[in-house]
């Protein structure tokens, strides 16, 4: 692939990096990467992939924008609101960068389409706010050898993970189930600043832009613990188990599973 | 010994909001003992009705698992750093 005259200008400042250069950015035109979720997390992401130039961006979501989301969705606009988030968020990325393409998937993933949405991609980036949703990825990533990022935020907690399946250990290497329903926080104790939301995205961005580029230590059998009100980042080992329910020696998730949804209130806010 | 446990926001209203605690325990048993001592409540949301620690949370004595140690009896040294870590939902509707 050889860069156009104003391809080279606008990457200008990433290319004169030694571990991106001409061959780096001719990857990322070449990269394509599903966002599952067009909210806290999938803004940074968004914008920061389709900003590098990422070639082709995949957006899964089925809400729509409320007045409520601008608050950190900084993807969306004001006058935006009750359009289809993913509307939304095509229309803001492609007007940041004309050079790459958005597919917008106003859906919601289940066990009958991720497989299918999931394919064409190199590499999924978890941005949704919900167990169910987030063991769907998992599973279907890990069935079919797709790269998943994972990114989760609760207050001023944040963790990120990347996971490199039949690699490095998956998210049910870490956690082997969903919590049960009445077990987690409901929703009206969450809450978030913003900026919380968008440390874990750009760390997440951040992964899949070394991924593609091929280059750094990923988070890759590491989680990441972030801590809003200390500004602390840890890491902690993530092995891959053994007894993996998905990815272990003696699998008991062969195929994947619909979760119940745990938080009545979002069923009903949506 | 006193033993630094990190608390995850999910579990902070049961520590008055604190994110960092100080603990005594010879092993990670006696230290969720000694968490509930100081923290009534705080073992319910660690362990199941069988004592054992909940799948979708994990406890890491410095950085490593418990899992991939002695589990519960894995056992703490002073200046160790206990993290309590629990699968989180993610964004926030
Ligand atoms: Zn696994």
């Amino acid at each position: 692939m050889t860069l156009r005259d104003d391809q080279i200008e606008r990457y200008s400042r990433q290319i004169m990096l030694p571990h991106v250069g001409g061959k780096g950015q001719a990857k990322l035109l070449d990269g394509k990467v599903l966002i599952i979720g067009a909210g806290g997390l999938g803004s940074p992401i968004s914008l920061y992939l389709a900003a590098a130039g990422v070639g082709k961006i995949g957006i899964v979501d089925s809400d729509k924008v409320e007045l409520n989301n601008l608050q950190r969705q900084i993807v969306h606009s004001t006058a935006n609101v009750g359009k289809a988030k993913v509307e939304s968020a095509k229309e803001r990325l492609t007007g940041l960068n004309t050079d790459i393409e958005v597919v917008s998937y106003n859906t919601r993933v289940s066990s009958g389409n991720i497989l299918d949405i999931i394919k064409e991609y190199d590499i999924v980036v978890d941005g949704s706010d919900n167990f169910p949703t987030r063991y769907l990825m998992n599973d279907a990533c890990v069935l079919s050898k797709k790269p998943l990022s994972h990114g989760g935020i609760f207050r001023f907690d944040g963790q990120a993970m990347t996971i490199l399946p039949g690699e490095s250990a998956c998210y049910r290497c870490l956690f082997p189930e969903p919590p049960p329903p009445g077990l987690v926080p409901s929703c009206q104790e969450g809450g978030i600043l913003g900026a919380v939301a968008g440390v874990i995205g750009v760390i997440q961005a951040n992964e899949v832009l070394k991924y593609i580029l091929g280059i750094g230590d990923l988070l890759a059998g590491r989680l990441l613990v972030f801590n809003a009100l200390e500004s602390s980042f840890r890491t902690v080992k993530v092995r891959k188990n053994p007894k993996c329910p998905v990815c272990g020696e003696n699998p008991t998730v062969t195929k994947l599973i619909d979760y119940q949804e745990f938080c009545s209130l979002r069923k009903k806010k949506g | 010994m006193a033993i630094k446990v990190r608390i995850p926001a999910p579990l902070q209203k049961l520590t008055q909001e604190k994110a960092e605690v100080e603990v005594r325990g010879k092993s990670v048993k006696e230290l969720i003992e000694d968490l509930e001592k100081n923290f009534p409540g705080i073992k319910d949301r660690i362990c199941d009705d069988t004592g054992k620690i909940r799948k979708f949370i994990n406890i890491y004595v410095n950085e490593e698992d418990i899992r991939f140690l002695q589990q519960e009896a894995t056992a703490l040294k002073d200046g160790d750093e206990v993290s309590i870590i629990p699968a989180i939902a993610g964004g926030v509707k």
